[in-house]
């Protein structure tokens, strides 16, 4: 096990991302924070309360369950058994610019899924992504458009981002 | 965080949904969990998920239905599946095929999912022995009807928050009542106290040995208890004369205005549809303040769209 994030680096790739963001998406558009269960959720909230500070206003933040979307349900290979829960957005996302989050970026499948669980609940003036983690492996034709931290991980081998209100503290560690 | 860290560890693996007395607590609340998961499925712009694409699910009823029927249709529809409707009376049913040449035959269509109501209880074990498909129960004679008891446990758990210390009134006649059964392994699994109120005629035999208390009473039952269920007399399954007439019944079991004074104020009125108005229930009750009848309609879809979700799964990761 290796660490390749600690806290502090995590915090100012948050902050980073967050003032990418803002350089490039016109202030008077709205924007909203959408994560991914479940890092992705808690990765999303720190966004948008950054976001929110820096431009002043209320950049909302919601909660996407991607799991009727997977792409492996119905194959017997699936790994561990999908728990379905709950998706929680709480804002319409037609004409939002929304900024979909996660921990890591790997093969770009959950990207895909997310994808689509989003436009079955509109249709967002445009969907960018921003990930803490983007390490090779990509199996689809998906890129970050924020991408936090570039990790040159063996494949095969787990990323796992830990963060402190579901794992007790932040770091992001190579397994 | 803590829980939330043990349902993750937790294996759902039954491909078939018979009854709910073969459940543990734990898989009744992971069915609940899941319906949540699927409820807002209904409420936004597209009302369809993608998981059951290309499965095909059958509708077998032997017996009449309008809410399960078509809440089992519309919840796979909404998961993409394609769903087939068989009734009895359409079909070579009336021409002598049995259940099971019947079940075959549709299996051999590549059918994945049968939903199966049937007059003789325990039809839909003998189906889930006899296929490959998964089998869901959406009722057997007097015995089960587990999807109806998992939606009015799941609208319990929505508005009370939990099961656990409630009591709960079933009224009516419970002898014919898979209803009744159904609901008493569910809400006495998760911790609810069950009481049985009936005419002595309409309890079912041995029913001492149930998890249950016995009351023939509803104006002693009725001021104690967080829910009443009232069932429907069901009129094609009586046989004999098991009360005096219609309006004795009503007099001494029916819901009525007057008798809902004596109740708590935040007593929940269920009722599985579809209602004798007037006989065990007031219309002034079924569409009053208290009524989560068609509360209970609405959270049959989600709770409907989880157990195929759930059996599906549990078939697709068998191989």
């Amino acid at each position: 096990m290796k660490v390749i994030l600690s806290s502090e680096q995590i915090k100012r790739i948050l902050q980073d991302l967050a003032s990418r963001i803002i350089a490039e998406i016109p202030g008077q558009v709205d924007i909203a924070a959408v994560g991914i269960r479940s890092r992705g959720e808690i990765l999303a909230q720190r966004l948008s309360s950054l976001l929110s500070s820096e431009l002043g206003k209320d950049v909302p933040c919601g909660t996407l369950d991607i799991t009727l979307y997977r792409d492996d349900l119905n194959s017997p290979q699936g790994t561990a058994q999908p728990h379905v829960r709950t998706t929680e957005i709480g804002f319409n996302i037609d004409d939002r610019i929304i900024v979909l989050v996660d921990d890591v970026l790997y093969t770009g499948r959950s990207t895909r899924a997310a994808m689509d669980a989003l436009i079955d609940l509109g249709r967002p003036r445009a969907v960018k992504l921003a990930v803490l983690v983007d390490r090779a492996g990509r199996e689809l034709p998906i890129q970050a458009d924020y991408a936090g931290y570039k990790a040159d991980v063996t494949p095969g081998k787990l990323v796992q981002v830990n963060l402190v209100e579901s794992d007790g503290k932040d770091e992001v560690v190579v397994e | 965080m803590a829980l939330k860290r043990k349902s993750k560890q937790f294996k759902w693996h039954r491909k078939h949904l018979l009854g709910l007395r073969e459940l543990s607590a734990e898989e009744i609340t992971y069915i609940l969990d899941t319906a949540e998961g699927f409820q807002q499925i209904s409420t936004r712009s597209v009302k369809k998920a993608p998981p059951l694409r290309g499965r095909v699910v059958v509708n077998l009823f032997f017996e009449d239905s309008t809410r399960t029927r078509n809440s089992f249709a519309l919840a796979a529809s909404r998961l993409s599946a394609d769903v087939i409707e068989f009734t009895k009376k359409a079909s070579s049913v009336s021409k002598g095929e049995t259940l099971l040449d019947t079940a075959k035959n549709l299996e051999a269509m590549g059918i994945d999912i049968v939903v199966v109501r049937h007059n003789a209880g325990g039809a839909s074990r003998f189906l889930s022995r006899s296929i490959n498909a998964c089998v869901i129960n959406a009722g057997d004679g007097f015995c089960e009807h587990p999807t109806q008891a998992l939606l009015d446990v799941y609208t319990i758990r929505k508005l009370k928050g939990t099961l656990k210390g409630l009591k709960i009134a079933i009224v009516g006649d419970i002898a014919h009542s898979r209803v009744a059964r159904s609901d008493m392994w569910a809400m006495t699994k998760l911790g609810a106290e069950v009481i049985f109120v009936g005419p002595p005629t309409l309890m079912p035999g041995q029913v001492e040995q149930l998890p249950v208390t016995v009351s023939y009473s509803l104006d002693e039952v009725i001021e104690k208890v967080d829910v009443i269920n009232m069932l429907r007399i069901q009129f094609e399954r009586l046989g004999g004369n098991p009360f005096p007439s219609v309006r004795e019944y009503s007099h001494y079991f029916g819901l009525t205005v007057e008798r809902m004074k004596k109740a708590k104020p935040d007593i929940l009125v269920m009722h599985p549809g579809p209602i004798n108005r007037g006989l065990e229930m007031e219309s002034e009750v079924a569409d009053g303040s208290n009524s989560v009848i068609l509360e209970q309609v609405k959270n049959g879809l989600a709770v409907r769209m989880a157990v195929l979700f759930l059996v599906n799964q549990a078939a697709a990761q068998k191989g």
